[in-house]
């Protein structure tokens, strides 16, 4: 579920940033101006809580795999949405630098993707519709499982589908938009019952062990429908803001899979080769290359049984003799970085 | 000297359940006095700490620290002048370091940087741990943080020092350590303890507590020697005063 | 269980190691914050076809390593056990994306690096067929947008360890107070960092009291057990909290936390942070190792 730096693009990942950074400023100020002191260090008790619990495994009926705690949602149930997305965010935090879950570019995804749609989505919107406090006991118990499901199912599956827009957006992975999709939808709908599951069992239990706990927490931070319009008019437009800002920047390089190309291929360092050097091009062109089109007849057509939507005009033009640099200068680079790096070691160890 | 008195008037404390954790407890402590708070489990000392630091507010009867009574309105002054060690120093040392747990009570009374970082010496040469400033709490041993938990409480110099068993969980060095810097301290101690031997070596008054109600209240000696007491509350003779298993004498206490 | 106490004693050491003397390890927090979201932010902005360029920028985890003086052994390890996520997704790559990107002969590579003449005399070239073409390597778009992927991964997450080994997490939200991240989620990460160690504990000890009493040490507990062995920590961490604001309140505390430290960004820092960007930017701007390559073929033939 954690995104990863490797398959973000900066525009993605700066967009989710400034999103997830102007959540979290929102959050901040909710909580300083409206929370009373005793909620500083139970937040954080409860972000440490969160951390342990989600190691504690338990074997999952029938199949036979473990599940853990998730997070957002029991969050929200205790503490609001507001500290809850705050809580949430610092687990998060200290799980990118710790166990590199996902990384710092993408913190800004997985903050967004694991904390906003649980805390100011599933929990305002399905949680708190469907659980009401002022109901019978019996009746309570199913509204708690109820609402702690599907609250948790929807969640998650708002996440994974950003998941999946983030991943699509950056371009990095080649996962068709739909077979991503298709991917990642069921499995989180697997996760999803198992985290609604223990989310039921939990809340339930502090509902009948120390009932007050969660009268407070629904009463104490009541979320209206203009708080979520803020919350999102806020969001969209630091998404717009940044996402135009960056793409511009983006374009000012030419983009796509042709400049990809050259930049691979390195064409645009290859200039006039002189001497020796253009003489060796010139073996290479004797020698190296079979007839092109043969390669490019061929290749398309097997191509275009896989992917029948890209055209043949995408095919690149193959320079062999800047391949070669590239390997033989990749490999010297390579040594010399990790040369370096073993010489101020040595240097460390004789000093 | 009326100043440092801890002093408690008919204190009455019944739980939101309806189960009686207090019942009539009056004494008063003097200025420097050491007072050990002994009984069996539940018998009510937790619970009249809380009351002393204005954590639970009693249902009947008050209690006056100083000149004030304790009252919302006094409460930030008499959490000045008394300060609480808690039983578990996980829940005391919040911060990431050493220095900044100890600075936490200077900064908040508003003193200037430099004074806090006088004030947060002070105190770690006091307590003699001046070497572990820089350390993280989740580091530290169960002796260390204990030490560091007192330093953080002395770093605010309080008149009055209130500690919930500050020998648990100690290893007997540590143990030693801790008595006999306590030895040092003039404030006025409120000791609440299972430990009698310590009680024995730092307190010259004992109030025995059971089931929420003091049943003596005197020189610490004497009440360790009334057996019938001892064993009424869920106590024994601290092992210093037992006979000695090897040369099976009684020591002279 | 093993999973607590190994994340536990992981955590543990990671805190040990950035506890280190070295001049790096004093380094201001900001100076490094910084630096490393520069290095993750260039890394990430290269195309998705890009590995020659990616490379020099492995001079930087392999320097902070040296400087640092950092169990390289054990970082490598950590960031193995992190790859599935990046591997399974990356995956796809080779199976979606299969154009031929790049062709390397190995007649140019033989040839570039200059033993070709003394091959050539002897004959040996038209014997072995390389110079008809067999010997011609090709790769796929999708073999090479995974390789980048893997190589962004490493570097990220090699970026963002090293960070947190040589810089500690402390110092890291107190860079991050000094960088104007709110207050509030400032004072969160440090509770959630300073009570983690003591809540894992607690979980550990609670799971192994369970095992003992199941005499069944490998199999996860039932979901029946789990419930309310989680609410029970849960309820232990409430009444936790409860004692440590009492503790807080109990010291003055009025709903705000203080912290006095010294910061000093000087010159170290200054050089530190604009040295590695100015080489980020080079590496960003140049493809050092085409140019490398051409250069030494040049010069060889």
């Amino acid at each position: 579920m954690h995104m990863a730096d490797a398959l973000i693009s900066p525009a993605v990942g700066g967009t989710m940033w400034a999103v997830t950074a102007g959540l979290i400023g929102y959050c901040s100020k909710k909580v300083k101006d409206e929370m009373d002191d005793q909620k500083i260090p139970l937040m954080g008790v409860l972000g440490a809580f969160i951390f342990a619990a989600q190691m504690i495994n338990f074997t999952i009926p029938v199949t036979g795999s473990s599940g853990h705690l998730g997070g957002g949602m029991i969050l929200a149930v205790l503490l609001g949405p507001h500290i809850a997305f705050l809580t949430m965010a610092s687990v998060l935090t200290v799980q990118s630098l710790f166990f590199a879950d996902g990384g710092l570019l993408a913190l800004g995804c997985n903050i967004f993707n694991l904390g906003f749609f649980p805390c100011f989505i599933a929990y305002p919107l399905i949680y708190k519709k469907i659980v009401r406090i002022n109901t019978t006991l019996d009746k309570a118990e199913k509204n708690i499982i109820a609402g702690s499901l599907i609250a948790a199912i929807l969640g998650l599956q708002m996440g994974a589908f950003a998941v999946v827009l983030e991943t699509f957006f950056s371009g990095i992975s080649e996962l068709p938009f739909t077979t991503f999709l298709m991917l990642m939808l069921p499995i989180h709908l697997a996760i999803g019952i198992v985290e609604g599951l223990t989310t039921a069992a939990v809340v339930l239990f502090i509902w009948k062990a120390r009932p007050e706990i969660l009268n407070a927490a629904s009463s104490s931070a009541p979320i209206g429908a203009s708080s979520i319009r803020n919350v999102l008019i806020g969001i969209s437009s630091a998404a717009v803001i940044t996402g135009v800002a960056l793409s511009w920047f983006a374009s000012s390089n030419p983009d796509g899979l042709e400049w990809a190309m050259f930049k691979t291929a390195g064409i645009e360092e290859l200039e006039a080769p002189e001497g020796v050097h253009s003489s060796l091009s010139k073996i290479q062109e004797k020698t190296a290359f079979l007839p092109d089109y043969g390669f490019k007849a061929d290749e398309s057509e097997k191509t275009a049984e896989i992917m029948p939507e890209q055209n043949e005009s995408s095919w690149p033009a193959v320079d062999s003799g800047t391949s070669v640099s590239g390997v033989v200068g990749g490999f010297l680079t390579l040594t010399v970085a990790v040369g370096i790096g073993f010489i101020f070691k040595r240097r460390k160890t004789n000093e | 000297m009326s100043h440092h008195i801890v002093q408690a008037n008919n204190l009455h404390y019944t739980y939101p359940d309806g189960t009686i954790g207090l019942s009539r407890i009056n004494f008063k402590i003097h200025h420097g006095e050491s007072v050990a708070l002994v009984g069996s489990n539940g018998a009510g000392k937790s619970t009249l700490l809380l009351h002393l630091i204005g954590s639970l507010v009693s249902t009947k009867g008050d209690i006056r620290i100083g000149d004030y009574p304790l009252n919302k309105k006094n409460l930030k002054a008499v959490r000045r002048s008394a300060g609480m060690v808690f039983q578990d120093p996980d829940d005391q040392l919040f911060m990431p370091t050493v220095f900044d747990d100890v600075a936490f009570g200077p900064i908040n009374l508003g003193l200037p940087e430099a004074e806090v970082e006088e004030r947060v010496m002070e105190a770690l040469d006091t307590v003699g741990i001046s070497h572990l400033i820089r350390r993280s709490p989740h580091k530290l041993s169960g002796g260390e943080k204990r030490a560091v938990a007192i330093a953080a409480v002395i770093a605010t110099m309080p008149d009055i020092l209130i500690m919930d068993e500050p020998s648990s969980n100690l290893d007997p060095a540590s143990r030693r350590r801790l008595i006999n810097l306590l030895k040092t301290f003039t404030h006025t101690k409120i000791i609440a303890t299972h430990d009698l031997d310590m009680a024995l070596d730092l307190c010259e008054r004992t109030i025995v507590l059971h089931r929420g109600e003091i049943v003596a209240d005197g020189q610490t000696k004497e009440l360790f020697l009334d057996e019938k007491l001892l064993a009424m509350s869920g106590l024994e003779k601290p092992l210093t005063m037992q006979g000695c298993l090897v040369c099976s004498q009684v020591k002279l206490s | 269980m093993a999973n607590l106490q190994n994340n536990l004693l992981d955590i543990f050491y990671i805190d040990t190691l950035s506890s280190g003397g070295t001049w790096l390890h004093n380094l201001d927090p900001r100076a490094k914050v910084m630096t490393t979201l520069i290095f993750v932010g260039t890394v990430v902005s290269f195309g998705k076809y890009e590995i020659a360029m990616l490379i020099p920028f492995l001079i930087y985890p392999a320097v902070m390593l040296a400087w640092a003086e950092l169990p390289v052994g054990y970082l490598v390890k950590k960031m193995v056990l992190l790859m599935p996520f990046a591997f399974f997704i990356g995956i796809f790559n080779p199976l979606m994306d299969r154009e031929i990107l790049v062709r390397i002969s190995c007649v140019d590579v033989i040839e570039s690096i200059g033993i070709t003449k003394l091959i050539d005399i002897i004959g040996l070239l038209d014997i072995i067929g390389l110079k008809n073409g067999i010997g011609i390597i090709e790769i796929s778009g999708g073999w090479i947008s995974f390789l980048s992927i893997m190589m962004r991964f490493c570097l990220t997450v090699g970026a963002a360890l090293i960070l947190i080994c040589t810089t500690g997490f402390d110092s890291v939200c107190l860079a991050l107070q000094k960088f104007k991240v709110p207050g509030p989620f400032i004072v969160q990460l440090i509770f959630l960092y300073r009570y983690m160690f003591v809540l894992i504990d607690e979980a550990s000890r609670m799971v192994r009291a369970r095992q003992l009493r199941t005499f069944d040490a490998r199999a996860n507990m039932k979901f029946s057990m789990f419930a309310p062995m989680i609410g029970q920590l849960l309820l232990r961490t409430l009444d936790r909290a409860q004692r440590i604001h009492l503790a807080m309140c109990c010291r003055g505390f009025d709903g705000h936390i203080q912290m006095i430290r010294k910061t000093d960004f000087g010159i170290q820092e200054t050089l530190f942070t604009a040295g590695w960007s100015f080489l980020f930017i080079i590496f960003r701007l140049y493809n050092i190792p085409v140019k490398l390559g051409e250069w030494i073929t040049k010069f060889l033939l």
